[in-house]
């Protein structure tokens, strides 16, 4: 019944729109990958990878720009980000009194003013609260009887079997972090402390016509994201849907 | 004695230890913005010192605004254009990749959800390339499998840029919904199917009886949050647009139209009253979209 020829080709025509789909989603990457390896006048000669392979799109990008340097305060910051369990939007609203605010503190232009409000995240207090919730009570109160304070319930019992939310929560700070543009676009003035996506932004004027050299920014760029996500995948997922599934 | 003491203290006021940071933050940056913005929303402010009260005066200008229409109109149109486009294909690839006969599941899906892991800042430079006229990746496409002349001009054509910023947000977050759209799936009780089917339903009805209904939930946290996130969108049109709002101000959205007014002319008093209307508005249309999907009917989401 399941093996009609109806059937059969209801699957061929499934596996045809998820290939399709597929090839439609990763072209671009593809494209983005190869472009950083031809020169200036094969990027557009040849659609993906040109039979002469280079790497001067990588040295004039390193020549150029203090890269390495923006590479560097996107990761410091993310780390700190995770170190005060935090995570972003503070929505367009307290934008501008925010902006006031930073002003007031002194840490306008400085990465302590996108760091600080960033600490401040009701959508991980939500996650965890949920993941903790799901805690039997039980389990803190043997561990009172036990003589156990509530610091060490918290250090003992509750973080390690919250890690997998912890490991979560964190790469979904470090993407936000790692990808914001729009606070950062304001807060920072100083090209020395311009973290990567304002950086790339600056880049496409300065290289006006060189696309190479833009692309190899660009791809290196989300390149620590991509090896994070490989390596944490199901934590994120996990991460992810908790807030919906359960919400 | 001393130490039964100590530990009943700490018991007691342990809690609010353990929130008190979170709090102190929470108050600064969370909390007192929000009054403080309201309160500015009634001002004309021009630097940190220069603040001119106007009580509801902002609004009214901004009611009277063409920009603010044109970034209105932009956002509601890409709004509704990513809902309509995006949440279908998102559904339709999450059930397809949620039949037990599939095999390569684990590739389709991290393929689907990839561009996720690009930020939209260096989406729009990716994207900002490959739409160049002439030599670009989509027109060369366009080109050779159908034959449409190769110089179309995405982004300097206004009428065109918003089928390109639509295009590249389906390309970002197609995958994305999807996952959502294939945990709930997974949750879906496969008892009723068997159940439906014995009462003779077929795949369509399967799908409106048994499969809308059990991902419900989902769906709606779907629905709203797509649109809340497309009512923000900024990075997107304002890099792949190079730094403007396009011709014509086609790619002026809700959220630039507050960046420019606040950050780059620096009326922060004005920009408020611009935070406070978007939020206002995404605030009604997403109660609206919870009361049409009946999202309050009594469902353990």
């Amino acid at each position: 019944m399941s093996k009609s020829p109806w059937a059969r080709l209801g699957r061929g025509i499934s596996y045809f729109v998820l290939l399709f789909g597929a090839i439609l989603t990763l072209v671009p990457l593809v494209w983005l990958v190869a472009s950083t390896t031809k020169s200036k006048d094969d990027l557009f000669h040849y659609t993906f990878f040109a039979p002469h392979f280079t790497l001067e799109n990588y040295t004039s990008l390193f020549a150029k720009m203090p890269f390495l340097n923006y590479l560097m305060n996107r990761g410091k910051k993310a780390i700190v980000v995770i170190m005060l369990s935090t995570m972003l939007i503070p929505g367009q609203v307290l934008m501008a009194p925010l902006y006031e605010l930073i002003n007031l503190l002194g840490m306008m232009d400085s990465w302590r003013g996108i760091i600080v409000p960033g600490a401040v995240s009701v959508f991980g207090i939500f996650l965890f609260r949920q993941s903790i919730l799901q805690l039997p009570n039980e389990l803190m109160h043997a561990g009172r009887i036990d003589g156990c304070t509530e610091f060490r319930l918290y250090w003992d019992i509750v973080m390690p079997v919250s890690r997998p939310m912890i490991g979560a929560f964190c790469l979904i700070s470090f993407m936000g972090a790692w990808n914001s543009f729009l606070w950062p676009q304001i807060i920072l003035h100083n090209r020395s402390l311009y973290t990567l996506p304002i950086a790339l932004n600056q880049l496409r004027d300065l290289y006006n016509n060189q696309y190479g050299t833009l692309m190899a920014g660009t791809l290196l760029s989300i390149l620590p994201v991509v090896i994070l996500f490989l390596v944490l995948q199901k934590e994120f997922v996990a991460g992810l849907t908790a807030g919906a599934v359960k919400g | 004695m001393k130490e039964t003491s100590f530990f009943r203290l700490q018991h007691r006021y342990a809690p609010y230890l353990f929130v008190s940071p979170f709090l102190f933050l929470f108050s600064v940056f969370g909390v007192y913005p929000i009054f403080k913005s309201l309160q500015l929303s009634l001002y004309i402010t021009n630097g940190p010192r220069d603040h001119v009260f106007v009580g509801l005066g902002n609004f009214q200008f901004l009611l009277r605004d063409p920009d603010f229409h044109t970034a209105v109109w932009n956002t509601i149109v890409f709004a509704l254009c990513s809902v309509f486009l995006q949440l279908p294909l998102s559904l339709g690839l999450a059930i397809l990749l949620s039949q037990k006969w599939l095999k390569g599941r684990a590739f389709f899906r991290l393929a689907f959800f990839c561009p996720q892991l690009v930020g939209q800042a260096f989406v729009a430079v990716l994207f900002g390339v490959l739409f160049v006229p002439k030599f670009g990746l989509i027109n060369q496409t366009l080109f050779s499998v159908f034959g449409i002349p190769d110089d179309t001009k995405w982004l300097q054509n206004p009428s065109l840029v918003m089928p390109a910023l639509v295009l590249t947000s389906l390309w970002m977050y197609v995958g994305f919904n999807m996952i959502y759209f294939l945990a709930a799936l997974q949750g879906v009780d496969l008892e009723l199917y068997e159940a439906a089917k014995v009462d003779g339903a077929n795949s369509r009805q399967q799908f409106f009886a048994v499969t809308l209904p059990g991902i419900r939930p989902v769906a709606v946290f779907v629905l709203v949050t797509a649109t809340i996130g497309s009512f923000q969108l900024f990075e997107l049109p304002y890099i792949l647009l190079n730094n403007s709002a396009g011709p014509n101000k086609s790619g002026l959205t809700l959220v630039m139209y507050l960046f420019q007014t606040g950050f780059v002319t620096g009326d922060l008093g004005y920009a408020s009253a611009v935070g406070w209307t978007l939020a206002i508005g995404v605030l009604v249309i997403s109660l609206i979209q919870m009361r049409i999907t009946g999202a309050w009917k009594g469902e353990n989401a």
